[in-house]
């Protein structure tokens, strides 16, 4: 089986953000980290090729800028074969549209049977990638899935959202997104950092994809940062704490 | 004036799908398009809505029918009618259905917008709240999920016109539903549509009796950090926080947690912040609006007999 395991790169969690004049995240201020819910996908993908059968692979790919390269070899350090790195200044300021074009073309390129996706990004939370690939591929949707399991060509998941728990199975191939309680994921191991050093990572241009530079269809009008907050009040508990609270919420009408 | 299209789904009205329509209805018509197994409850609803038209989808079993079914057509009637704008609830179902309509319809969308005015420019609170942006599609439809608690609902009488839709030939084939339970449906509201929730930290060492009973007596949703999960104390659908849900209700009430960036990425946008605690220096009280430095059991239980 061949799975691509697409992944992001994105500002440190515990970071301050900033934005920059342009209207889009100042990425160059801060630390950037492999996006921490793909790493859930990659654990999925390598317990599901664990007994590696003959031909068994499974590539990372990751549109971004040069420094992307940092979160594919954590990638591969964890024991992804190989990378594909998306990498064109015409990239700068996509949004989703143009993001899951660029995916689905890459996608297309290799001959995979399963493609793995994070259930967010942690910069843009917006959870629209795994859907909006699907859609392009026409592969079926499996998204925000607890449990995996594939028998033959049939995948079966568990989606777990705030609407309930559903199970569902499709065709392979498909596109799969996990929630953060699937796997533990693995500590890359030292001999796994030090073979990730010569893993291939194949840099492709839109042009590679057959793609053609595009316009991002939203565009940011203003951005402010958030005005401090005027410091509330702050108690000690005096034993009248609880009756403060009820007060307090009182006074808000809150209850 | 501009068409704007909104989604119902379910059995019933929900408060996100009553603010779709207030929302929709400052930038233009309203048409409520209704996906349900039984679309009676919602379609009598819109009448209390600024719901100018309905379309009623038949010819799909909601229930056993994957979300592509219905972001199909979605798109198809999108596509057909041309409009402004589609709104949808900022949940992951609806993120997705939105998502995917965006694709067929080559059209820009931005998601979890908080405010949209009648140039539908949508307002989004970025980076756990540190930051407002304002933006604007720019390229076919507006689609725009929207978070819920974010406006007043204000019942008016419509008098919809009705339309139904044949969707039968758009049901998704790729995937089958084998087993469906929706979240309970308890009698303490979701974290998702509750106007307070009370959460629970490390500092309750599992111990969520007096949570549970205040957040009862005040109707809340109970919500908590993610050690408490990870400790196995509490189930995963009711964390809080950047791996977890993002709520903003109009209060929070965080116990004995101690306010990580992680966490607060999950409820920043909360209108009233209430913490307790007893590190007085815990980060929660930089942005608590009421900060209670305590133990707190002790604070609750006051609370509860304060409340009783
Ligand atoms: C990538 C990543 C993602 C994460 N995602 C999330 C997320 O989605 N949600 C989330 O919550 N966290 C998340 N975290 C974890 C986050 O960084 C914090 O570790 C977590 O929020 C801390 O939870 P806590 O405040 O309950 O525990 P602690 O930080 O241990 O704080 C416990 C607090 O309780 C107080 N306390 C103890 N006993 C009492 C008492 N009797 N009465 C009153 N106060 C008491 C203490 O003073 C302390 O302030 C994430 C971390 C990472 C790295
Ligand atoms: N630039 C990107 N390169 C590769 N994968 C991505 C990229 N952006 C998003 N993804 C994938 O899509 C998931 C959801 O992202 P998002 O829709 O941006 O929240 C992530 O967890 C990744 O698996």
């Amino acid at each position: 089986m061949k799975i691509a395991v697409l992944i992001k790169q994105v500002p440190d969690s515990w970071a301050e953000k900033k934005m920059g004049s342009d209207g889009l995240l100042d990425r160059a201020g801060v630390d950037a980290v492999l996006n921490d819910n793909d790493e859930y996908a990659i654990e999925t993908a390598l317990q599901l090729v664990e007994a590696r059968a003959a031909g068994d692979t499974v590539t990372a790919i990751s549109m971004g800028p040069e420094r992307t390269t940092d979160a594919i070899r954590k990638a591969l350090s964890m024991g992804v074969d190989g990378a594909v790195h998306i990498c064109d200044d015409a990239l700068a300021g996509s949004d989703a549209l143009a993001t899951s074009k660029v995916l689905a073309a890459a996608i297309s390129q290799g001959e995979f049977d399963l493609v793995l996706c994070g259930m967010e990004a942690t910069d843009s939370r917006m959870g629209v990638i795994p859907a909006m690939v699907s859609e392009r591929l026409d592969w079926p949707q499996l998204t925000f899935a607890s449990e995996v399991v594939i028998q033959d060509s049939t995948i079966h998941i568990t989606r777990s959202t705030e609407s309930g728990v559903d199970r569902m199975n499709a065709q392979l191939p498909a596109v799969v997104s996990v929630v953060e309680k699937i796997f533990e994921p693995r500590y890359p191991s030292f001999k796994g950092i030090m073979a990730a050093k010569k893993k291939e990572i194949a840099m492709k241009s839109l042009s590679d994809l057959g793609l053609t530079p595009m316009d991002a269809w939203t565009k940011v009008l203003t951005s402010t940062p958030k005005p401090p907050k005027a410091a509330g009040v702050k108690i000690v508990d005096d034993g009248s704490g609880g009756e403060k609270l009820v007060a307090f919420l009182k006074e808000r009408k809150l209850i | 004036m501009s068409q704007i299209f909104i989604l119902l789904e379910g059995d019933e009205l929900s408060s996100a799908g009553a603010e779709l329509a207030i929302f929709g209805s400052r930038a233009g018509s309203v048409t409520a398009v209704i996906c349900s197994n039984n679309p009676e409850a919602l379609v009598a609803s819109a009448a209390t809505l600024p719901v100018e038209r309905v379309i009623v989808l038949t010819g799909i079993d909601f229930a056993k029918s994957s979300l592509r079914s219905v972001s199909s057509v979605l798109a198809e009637l999108v596509k057909r009618d041309s409009p402004a704008a589609l709104l949808v609830a900022s949940s992951a179902r609806g993120k997705e259905i939105a998502a995917r309509v965006a694709v067929r319809t080559e059209s820009g969308i931005v998601t979890d917008a908080i405010d949209v005015n009648a140039a539908l420019e949508a307002t989004q609170s970025i980076f756990g709240g540190s930051y407002t942006v304002s933006s604007r599609v720019t390229h076919g439809t507006s689609i725009v999920t929207m978070r819920s608690h974010c406006v007043e609902v204000t019942t008016t009488t419509s008098s919809p016109a009705v339309e139904y839709f044949d969707g039968a030939g758009y049901v998704d084939t790729q995937v089958t539903i084998t087993s469906s339970e929706p979240a309970q449906k308890s009698a303490r509201p979701s974290l998702a549509e509750a106007s307070i929730v009370v959460s629970g930290g490390r500092g309750t060492d599992g111990k969520f009796e007096l949570i549970e009973e205040f957040a009862d007596l005040i109707g809340a949703a109970v919500g908590a950090s993610r050690p408490v999960i990870d400790s196995g104390w509490y189930p995963h659908a009711y964390q809080v926080g950047q791996t977890g849900k993002t709520v903003s209700p109009q209060c929070y009430i965080a116990c004995g947690i101690s306010g990580a960036i992680q966490h607060k990425a999950g409820m920043q946008t909360a209108k009233t912040i209430i913490a307790i605690n007893k590190d007085p220096e815990a980060p929660f009280f930089e942005i608590a609006d009421f900060g209670i430095v305590g133990d707190l059991f002790t604070v609750l239980q006051s609370a509860i007999a304060a409340l009783k």
